[in-house]
């Protein structure tokens, strides 16, 4: 059985000055199925939105691109623009990092969903209004305020404003990119909220995009930790926190600040490698503290562990020769 | 370049050292409408620079026929006193230059000032200011040229105060906008909170931003500077003992050059002219674009990702 | 130096902004309306503490904070420094004191004069306040911040313009320029929120060293899992009030408050089996120009009673005591 979207080995490239190249996604390969929900977790420049990016064909023209993209098990990818768009926005809808500053500022709220609907040739005139009021109404937005402008919106009813735009086309997966970054607290926990009862009620996959573990472990079943452009570590939330197979998934743990935990967190020393040359070895030998000889020379691979957990880190042979 | 750092506990590696600084002159080497400008205008310079040492005839002197016409000994033929047009015209672009230079540096002076002290204090000090400079935006050029040069008497002086009062209003709105954006910067708070003075927040961290813009706008105004100031000599305001290449198009003029048919005594001082404030505006707009990031529009194009034959397996499991 | 070593005492604390009335406005004749940012605060810091000042966007933490270091005019309260009054303190007398507190911004990207090097930043404090007589002496004083701060060996830094540094390298070199003079105060407003989740810590743990030798830290944050990992107090802030102020352990184990309780029930949680029963609030918080009558937190609050329409709580001893108060008839 297939999955509903699946990403195999992708790679994407960034031309920069003087010939050279920015290897921003070095081998991503995911699966996502029908109403689950994925975390895509890693710190900046470590290629997460990228990858998105990539999925939906939202690169620019300095990038390119290799791999597969699988949405029902047809390759996407294969025909560039011209494959992806049918099933942008109808298919496969993303809410962008600050969409709550993405919404034109000079359309009222239901204008601009009202185009989505008649660019896709979904509905218009009055079933488009309808249905409008429709997915205001599933956003938390009153139907009235639709007809109000951007700027008169709070930061949390505009974000409000981007998800009901990406539904307008009943898409089956939905990417949000960093969902509640600049949003209060309270706020977050609202929008958390939407997302989830959204995802229920419409059987949306959801593939969440976001540097914030604790967002990931209340929202999402299953989630990937990425590091220098390439997974690190896969499976359930629950086993990532209590039995990490990555020591970057065990130290972003650690680093992060919990209300009611034990203990301070702890900084990662050092940075993440730079992207635009040949990597040799673990890109996260240099900070890690579980590193030995082989992981100076050998680049692990991503390999499938019990349980439907994979990790890219040679610790795991150890363990596995240990035990014969 | 790249050095190894050591932040608390492990090496680092930075991006080679690259220079943020010199807009003016990466704009000069990066953009080709800049670059011929720049050359354009030096080589104008240099021949007016040199005038003294270059120029092939005496400029008093005459060396032919009245509006002889151009041949191989003078290749742009004479003027209406049988002076060699070469030589007018390297002289002429002197005066030009001379004047351009002058009033833009009145203009940028006081359209600094105006502009550096409305966007920092801002207030009362900005309304007082900005209405001022209202006032002097509304008042007509050539009019108050006209009447300036007739009471006071046309020198060349006069000619530089004159232009440079006029040109200084857009100066400082530029530079007021950027100063008030400038202002607003977290570093500039910083230095507030410290307990800078104001002196030193405007001369260590405002003008540095603002130095840019400045330079485009003071190239840009040394083109308007010349071309008011042929306009000034052209209708015979100009200071009657210099010559200037508005004044060589205006002898030209006044001696009937275009019934004799001598377009050689009207032709080349305009281009000459229009070739100046040319460079100026390729020079000026190219920095000006360098420093508008609006006017990137990369994410306007066309065209999209391109892609790639697949690369091989990086995992093995799915 | 004051009796009881409080280094800093905020009393009813009271900063307005006129709402702008335009020209429509002003020639109706419609009443003046205020933005109420802060109206009426109250706290101490002690050397060597670190109080957390919490709150959601419009609540006012940061106008305070500027105000405290007169950066904004206070229009009523008191603003103790050291035991002397800077309230109404004119610019004159404020300069000397300028560099006994400081302050480091949120955005480590646009904090630092990218013109400037990390010498030339981390130096000019010392010229501003004309400190460290030679040119030697100064380039050791600079070298001594940069080491405090972690970045060694400071030499490697100290050519280095801004660009070419990290987020936190950035945000390092902006404290390096704090201290330099020996402050007693610090104000660190959102000091970690633009950096990546592995190098807050770092940073925070070094706020956190720096108090060691006295240094009072003020931290406005809205991350309360940040506030309750490194902070010795935190206040809580709604509409342009203190809530609820005590020890991190207590206000977050046991908070009184209903505000309280509902924004740390919302907090996610790093472990996923961690699942609290999430009390959301309704809407937003209302704009401090209209504030409600009585209790300004009642139309959200989910235990308010008819009372809470009338009263305007203070802050009253709460919870186990200890400093621990909260502003709710209905709390302790």
């Amino acid at each position: 059985m297939s999955a509903l979207l699946e990403l195999e080995d992708l790679h994407v490239w960034f031309d920069l000055e003087g010939g050279r190249e920015l290897h921003a996604v070095q081998g991503v390969t995911l699966a996502l199925d029908a109403g689950q929900r994925l975390g895509l977790v890693g710190e900046s420049g470590c290629g997460k939105t990228t990858t998105v990016l990539g999925v939906l064909g939202l690169l620019p023209p300095s990038a390119s691109v290799s791999g597969r993209v699988l949405l029902n098990g047809r390759d996407i990818l294969a025909g560039g623009e011209d494959s992806i768009r049918p099933h942008r926005w109808t298919d496969l809808a993303i809410v962008f990092q600050g969409a709550m500053n993405a919404l034109n500022p000079v359309q009222t709220v239901s204008a601009q969903i009202v185009e989505a609907l008649e660019v896709h040739g979904l509905a218009s005139g009055r079933a488009a209004r309808a249905r409008v009021g429709e997915l205001l109404e599933a956003v938390g937005i009153p139907r009235d305020r639709g007809e109000r402008f951007p700027h008169e919106f709070s930061g949390g009813m505009r974000q409000r404003a981007a998800m009901a735009m990406a539904l307008a086309c009943n898409p089956s997966v939905l990417v949000t990119d960093e969902p509640t970054t600049a949003l209060d607290v309270m706020v977050q926990a609202q929008i958390l909220e939407l997302l989830d009862s959204l995802c229920r009620d419409f059987g949306l996959a959801l593939l969440l995009v976001t540097h914030d573990l604790p967002v990931v472990a209340q929202l999402c079943d299953r989630a990937a930790v990425m590091y220098a452009g390439e997974i690190v570590e896969r499976g359930p939330v629950d086993a990532l926190y209590h039995d990490p197979r990555h020591p970057y998934t065990r130290l972003l743990f650690a680093a992060t600040p919990d209300l009611h935990g034990n203990g301070t967190p702890v900084s990662i020393p050092g940075a993440p490698p730079r992207l635009d040359r040949p990597l040799e070895g673990c890109p996260f030998q240099p900070r890690c503290d579980r590193a030995f000889a082989r992981c100076v020379d050998e680049r692990p691979l991503l390999r499938s562990l019990e349980g439907g957990r994979a990790a890219a880190c040679h610790l795991n042979d150890v363990v596995a020769e240990k035990v014969h | 370049m790249s050095v190894a750092l050591r932040e608390p506990g492990a090496v680092i590696e930075l991006e080679p050292i690259r220079t943020r600084r010199g807009v003016v002159w990466q704009t000069i080497r990066r953009r080709p409408s800049a670059a011929v400008g720049a050359v354009l205008l030096l080589l104008v310079l240099l021949a007016a620079l040199l005038a003294p040492v270059l120029a092939p005839y005496d400029l008093h002197k005459q060396a032919g026929p009245v509006f002889g016409h151009p041949s191989w000994s003078h290749p742009l033929g004479l003027d209406d006193g049988g002076i060699d047009m070469v030589t007018l015209l390297m002289w002429g672009a002197r005066i030009s230059l001379v004047v351009g230079f002058a009033a833009t540096f009145v203009s940028m002076v006081i359209g600094g000032a105006v502009g550096v002290a409305a966007g920092y204090f801002g207030g009362k000090v900005d309304t007082v200011l900005m209405r001022i400079t209202d006032y002097f935006l509304v008042i007509p050029d050539v009019p108050l040229m006209i009447v300036v040069a007739a009471i006071w008497g046309p020198s060349l002086f006069h000619i530089v105060i004159v232009i440079g009062i006029l040109l200084w209003t857009s100066t400082a709105r530029v530079i007021r906008a950027q100063v008030k954006s400038v202002r607003e910067r977290v570093y500039v708070k910083r230095a507030r909170a410290l307990g800078a003075g104001h002196a030193r927040i405007v001369f260590r961290h405002v003008l540095p931003q603002v130095a840019p813009l400045l330079i485009a706008n003071t190239v840009l105004t040394i083109a308007v500077a010349i071309f008011d100031e042929t306009a000034l000599s052209f209708l015979g305001l100009g200071d009657p003992s210099r010559i200037s290449l508005g004044k060589v198009i205006e002898n030209a003029f006044q001696r009937a050059a275009i019934s004799t048919g001598a377009w050689w005594a009207i032709i080349p001082p305009g281009a000459l002219v229009a070739l100046i404030i040319l460079s100026c505006s390729l020079v000026g707009g190219a920095i000006e674009d360098a420093l508008n990031p609006r006017l990137r529009v990369a994410h306007l194009s066309a065209r999209s990702f391109r892609l790639r034959p697949l690369v091989g397996r990086s995992s093995d499991s799915l | 130096m004051s009796s009881n070593g409080r280094l800093l005492e905020v009393e009813d604390l009271v900063v307005h902004y006129p709402v702008p009335r335009g020209l429509v406005g002003t020639v109706a004749r419609r009443p003046r309306q205020l933005v109420r940012a802060v109206d009426g605060v109250s706290f101490s810091l002690a050397r060597g503490e670190l109080l957390a000042l919490v709150g959601e966007s419009g609540c006012g933490k940061t106008t305070t904070a500027q105000t405290i270091l007169r950066l904004v005019e206070p229009a009523g309260g008191r603003i103790a420094f050291d035991g002397r009054d800077i309230t109404s303190a004119p610019n004159r007398a404020m300069r000397p004191l300028r560099r006994r507190m400081q302050i480091i911004y949120q955005d480590p990207y646009e904090s630092l004069d990218p013109r400037l090097t990390v010498r030339g930043t981390v130096e000019e404090p010392l010229l501003i306040h004309r400190e460290g007589g030679s040119k030697q002496e100064r380039a050791e004083l600079v070298r001594d911040a940069l080491v405090r701060v972690e970045l060694t060996p400071p030499e490697l830094f100290l050519g280095r313009y801004p660009h070419e540094l990290s987020g936190g390298q950035r945000q390092r070199v902006a404290i390096a320029a704090s201290i330099v003079l020996g402050p007693e105060l610090l104000v660190a407003d959102e000091p970690v929120s633009m950096l990546d989740v592995s190098v807050r810590a770092g940073v925070l743990a070094l706020l956190d060293r720096l108090r060691e030798g006295g240094l009072g830290v003020l931290m406005i944050t809205h991350d309360l899992s940040t506030a309750a990992r490194f902070a010795d107090r935190i206040a809580v802030m709604y509409l342009g009030r203190i809530v609820e102020q005590g020890p991190a352990a207590a206000l977050v184990g046991d908070p009184q408050h209903p505000y309280t309780k509902a924004l740390l029930s919302v907090v996610p949680r790093r472990d996923p089996r961690d699942r609290t029963r999430p009390q959301i609030l309704t809407g937003e918080a209302p704009d401090a120009v209209r504030i409600p009558p009585g209790c300004r937190f009642h139309p959200r609050c989910p235990i308010a009673i008819a009372e809470c329409r009338e009263i305007d709580p203070a802050l009253e001893p709460a919870g186990s005591g200890q400093g621990h108060e909260a502003a709710c008839i209905l709390a302790g």
